[in-house]
């Protein structure tokens, strides 16, 4: 099997806040996220597919449709969007790095036909970012 | 708000780095001067030198729904500053950490240390650590948990 990973960026803003709260336990747990305004972040996502090479091609997969799909279902969705208002897909959802990144993985995972999706890694800065892999087991379901 | 996010068949992890800088000398009082010498090579200077490093912290658990966290960074961070940062910052891990009485410092023995450290973080599992040297040379463990390395 072999790893092939597939870098891009995007640049997008958002704020976190959950309606259920009040405005004192919004800003206690979410600090200077909690920002009415919003701030944002250049994300860097990091999509691996694992798979055999094909023997006509050498290629997991050809990285032309790996970057048409990530232009379609990421680029076209979230670069230069306010998360919290632009994407319906996180809609009913606090933005975090984790939320995101899951999001993704739901996007990618179905349009991936050749190979098999297999680490969606979002970055929010370079010291912050949530990995996603298939859960195999109902063992991470059950933590 | 909404719980969808814990539906599917995916499996996320929060991943956070630090930094801190420290200085070791790697000896081993097991050996001789002469094969401390040829085996550490320059790390053996009996001065120390430092590092810049870099850790990568990696939890899991549950996103809960009313914050879209597996764990409050400000809660990781706390734990992070006190069990690590504060006790290696601007250290000498041979002379300023008790672990390196009896360990050489090395980096895997760094590793091992660091997980050692943070595995008590109550608000999520730890998965594993990254522990990084230099930008040329890193070091994981994920404790005695087979599933740390399955990724």
């Amino acid at each position: 099997m072999v790893l092939l990973t597939r870098k891009i960026e995007f640049a997008a803003s958002h704020l976190y806040h959950n309606p259920d709260f009040s405005a004192e336990e919004n800003r206690r747990v979410f600090g200077k996220c909690n920002n009415p305004h919003g701030h944002g972040h250049n994300y860097t996502l990091e999509v691996t597919v694992s798979g055999e090479p094909d023997p006509l091609t050498g290629m997991v997969l050809d990285l032309k449709d790996l970057k048409e799909i990530l232009e379609r279902e990421v680029m076209q969705r979230m670069d230069h969007r306010f998360l919290n208002y632009e994407v319906p897909e996180l809609a009913g959802q606090i933005p975090t790095c984790e939320n995101i990144a899951r999001v993704i993985w739901q996007l990618l995972d179905p349009k991936i036909k050749q190979g098999k999706l297999h680490r969606v890694r979002l970055y929010e800065t370079s010291d912050l970012f949530a990995d996603c892999y298939r859960n195999g087991s109902e063992r991470a379901d059950a933590r | 708000m909404s719980s969808n996010a814990q539906k599917g068949t995916v499996r996320t992890e929060l991943g956070r780095r630090y930094h801190f800088a420290a200085s070791h000398r790697l000896h081993s009082p097991a050996l001789s001067e002469e094969d401390n010498c040829r085996l550490y090579g320059k790390c053996n200077n009996p001065f120390g030198h430092g590092h810049n490093y870099v850790v990568e912290v990696l939890v899991s658990g549950k996103i809960d729904p009313a914050t879209g966290m597996i764990a409050n960074l400000a809660d990781l961070d706390g734990f992070v500053e006190r069990e690590i940062l504060d006790p290696f910052d601007h250290k000498s891990l041979n002379e300023d950490v008790a672990a390196f009485d009896a360990a050489v410092p090395t980096t895997e023995n760094l590793c091992i240390e660091i997980f050692r450290r943070l595995k008590s973080f109550p608000n999520a599992k730890l998965e594993r650590v990254r522990v990084q040297e230099t930008s040329n040379n890193s070091f994981e463990y994920a404790g005695d948990n087979p599933e740390g390395f399955e990724r």
